[in-house]
């Protein structure tokens, strides 16, 4: 553990559940990062997640912490934040979490642009489950429920939320990990809903059958095909990292208090 | 003071929770409980609360939960097919023991059914509809001025049992309109908050009560909640003796107050040879029909359950040695709960599933059949 974070983690909820090699842990890492240079007060974050591997990361911080149900997160985090908007909060997601079961509620909390932070973390896979196949498994990779190569196309999740109104949106990796510090700290400063897409690496239940030896073969993958936005155009299989949009609108949360006070003038 | 006003059951609830201090409302509609959402839309930002329209019940018991979470007193309102969609995170709030409050307003037939007929089908689904063992507790009025109070009611006994509380009502107290007192001075039960500091606070603790104090989110009081079994500090655990532990405080903790929880109104009992045992909006009938019965001679009283869940069954326990009618609209529901008392011998059922209302001249001569 770096002592220079250690303060942000629950060190009795350790040792934690991820496999060797597998890129949550970085993740986590980056957020806590992200949080310590904001400066944000310890007891006014929430983080709320759903279910899978991914989402277990709350269970292992040490602020206000809600781990959910499958795909609800969002949900609940809205409840939240509209219920008590100067809490920051946070929302970590499995990309099955995020983008199957949960999907409505991903369109509908970028639809409002509450002002969430949700980092969805993308490996591919159904990890917890064991490797079935999420709406984000590229097209032709393996998963045990997809055994013969997968026939459907992922989803652009990034494209979906800012279709359905977020103000914010970055890919990084856990490769690069810095990066995704950074748009992490820019996501939480843009008053609206902002999407962080973390690509991760699944060594167990995703690398194994898609040809990954190694979890450094994985991130060297994504080494190689992360493209910098702005810099180039992107190749097969290549994909952008770093800020991918970003727009204004009215905020959930600013607007509901507007109206509060516009009650109380008197005019409705 | 009191206010007296012609109200539908709805609105009574609505004014319920307003009078229980209700902060945030999310919901989706559907009929007949839409009026307790439009309400709520129109008075919460009046009052420095929050409504929201969710995108799908799922989303609405999430946000309530949520919102509970960091203090406010949260409601929903459904009926059967969002109160389905609605378990998976009522199961959530009851095991991580946040307190909100749950109303459906039943309607008839299972899926869409019969959207704007009455039912009372949904007993079961109020007891059980959620997965895994767990305590329950949910009302039945049967009048709109008991809608009114069994939603303060409600919210009482959810902040300080910290639980979901179901209300269950049904089409007809949910529409009907009648006079109603809106009474202004019941007592309001708040949630019991940690009196130590946040380094001694153990979110789930073990204690005689049964029942945690309860921090709320940003209150420096910071802990895990999980869905997950988990050990008194909130964090997730898989030993067998710890998760016993939990789910026999969680499974229990009703017991030591059923006193309190459990409500029920009782007629004419002491001389009845046939116990009339009615809940919600078939109690209305019933009643008009034990004074028919009366006026023909024959000994009849009313049982009404108020809680339904955890059914009063040592109250019904004490009518021993007289005959039971059970009139329901559904196919026999609750009526199991009064066979587990005394054996289905002399306990008799009375049963309409078509939407329609069950009518005092119905129930009149099933209970001239039973005493005959
Ligand atoms: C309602 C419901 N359906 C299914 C599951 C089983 N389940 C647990 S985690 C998971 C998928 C997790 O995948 P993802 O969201 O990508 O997270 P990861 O484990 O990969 O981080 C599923 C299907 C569940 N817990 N709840
Ligand atoms: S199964 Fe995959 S995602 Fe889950 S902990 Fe293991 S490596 Fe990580
Ligand atoms: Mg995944």
């Amino acid at each position: 553990m770096f002592s220079e974070i250690s303060e942000y983690f629950r060190t009795e909820a350790l040792p934690h559940i991820w496999c060797p090699g597998c890129g949550i842990g970085t993740v986590m890492q980056a957020l806590v990062r992200a949080i310590k240079t904001l400066q944000l007060d310890q007891n006014n974050v929430v983080v709320v997640s759903g279910i899978g591997c991914s989402s277990r990361m709350t269970g292992y911080l040490d602020f206000n912490t809600l781990h959910t149900t499958h795909g609800r997160a969002l949900a609940f985090a809205t409840g939240i934040k509209a219920a008590k908007p100067e809490l920051d909060v946070f929302v970590v997601m499995g990309d099955g979490d995020a983008a199957a079961i949960g999907g409505n509620h991903f369109i509908h909390a970028a639809r409002r642009n509450i002002d969430l932070t949700a980092i969805v973390i993308n490996n591919s896979i159904y990890g917890m489950t064991g490797g079935q196949s999420s709406p984000l498994t590229p097209h032709d990779k393996r998963a045990t429920t997809s055994p013969y190569g997968n026939l459907e196309r992922p989803l652009q999740l990034l494209a979906v939320a800012q279709a359905a109104g977020a103000t914010y949106g970055a890919r990084a990796t856990t490769y690069h990990n810095q990066l995704l510090t950074k748009v992490i700290i820019d996501a939480y400063n843009n008053p609206g809903f902002s999407l962080v897409e973390a690509v991760s690496q699944c060594p167990v239940s995703y690398g194994r059958r898609n040809k990954f030896k190694t979890p450094a073969d994985m991130l060297r993958w994504q080494k190689e095909h992360g493209v910098m936005k702005g810099h180039k155009e992107i190749g097969d299989e290549e994909f952008f990292i770093g800020e991918i949009f970003r727009a204004q609108a009215p905020e959930y949360t600013r607007e509901y208090e507007k109206l509060r006070q516009r009650l109380q003038r008197g005019q409705r | 003071m009191s206010e007296a006003r012609l109200m539908q059951g709805n609105e009574a609830c609505a004014e319920g929770a307003l009078a229980a201090g209700v902060r945030f409302f999310a919901g989706y509609p559907i009929t007949p409980s839409t009026e307790i959402a439009e309400i709520m839309a129109e008075k919460l930002p009046l009052v420095g609360g929050t409504f929201i329209q969710m995108e799908d019940e799922i989303g609405s018991m999430a946000a309530v939960i949520g919102a509970s979470l960091t203090g406010a007193k949260a409601l929903t309102a459904t009926s059967g097919p969002g109160f389905s969609l609605k378990q998976e995170n009522i199961g959530f709030a009851i095991a991580t023991e946040v307190p909100c409050v749950v109303v459906d307003v039943q309607r008839a037939g299972p899926s869409t059914g019969l959207p704007t007929s009455p039912a009372q089908a949904d007993v079961m689904q109020a007891r059980w509809g959620t997965h895994g063992d767990h305590p329950a507790i949910v009302l039945s009025p049967s009048s709109v001025q008991e809608c009114y109070e069994l939603t303060v009611q409600a919210f009482n006994f959810a902040e300080e049992f910290r639980t979901a509380v179901i209300m269950l009502m049904d089409e007809v107290v949910g529409h009907l309109r009648e006079k109603v007192e809106l009474i202004e001075n019941l007592p309001i039960v708040n949630r019991k908050r940690p009196s130590v500091p946040p380094d001694r606070y153990i979110p789930y603790e073990n204690n005689e009560s049964r029942i945690p104090d309860m921090a709320n989110f940003g209150e420096g009081y910071r802990y895990h909640v999980t869905g997950l079994t988990h050990a008194e500090n909130g964090l997730p655990t898989g030993k067998p003796e710890v998760a016993g532990k939990f789910l026999a405080r969680l499974t229990s903790k009703l017991d030591l107050y059923l006193d309190r929880i459990q409500l029920w109104e009782e007629a004419e009992l002491s001389d009845a040879d046939l116990v009339a045992v009615a809940y919600g909006c078939t109690a209305r009938p019933v009643r008009e029909a034990i004074t028919a019965a009366r006026r023909e001679g024959l000994k009849v009283g009313l049982f009404r359950p108020i809680t339904i869940w955890p059914f009063p069954a040592g109250q019904i326990a004490k009518l021993g040695g007289r005959s039971f009618l059970v009139p329901e609209m559904n196919n026999g529901q609750l009526v199991g709960e009064v066979e587990r008392v005394f054996g289905p011998k002399n306990v008799h059922r009375y049963n309409r599933i078509d939407g329609e209302l069950i009518t005092p001249s119905e129930i009149l001569e099933k209970i001239r059949e039973v005493m005959a």
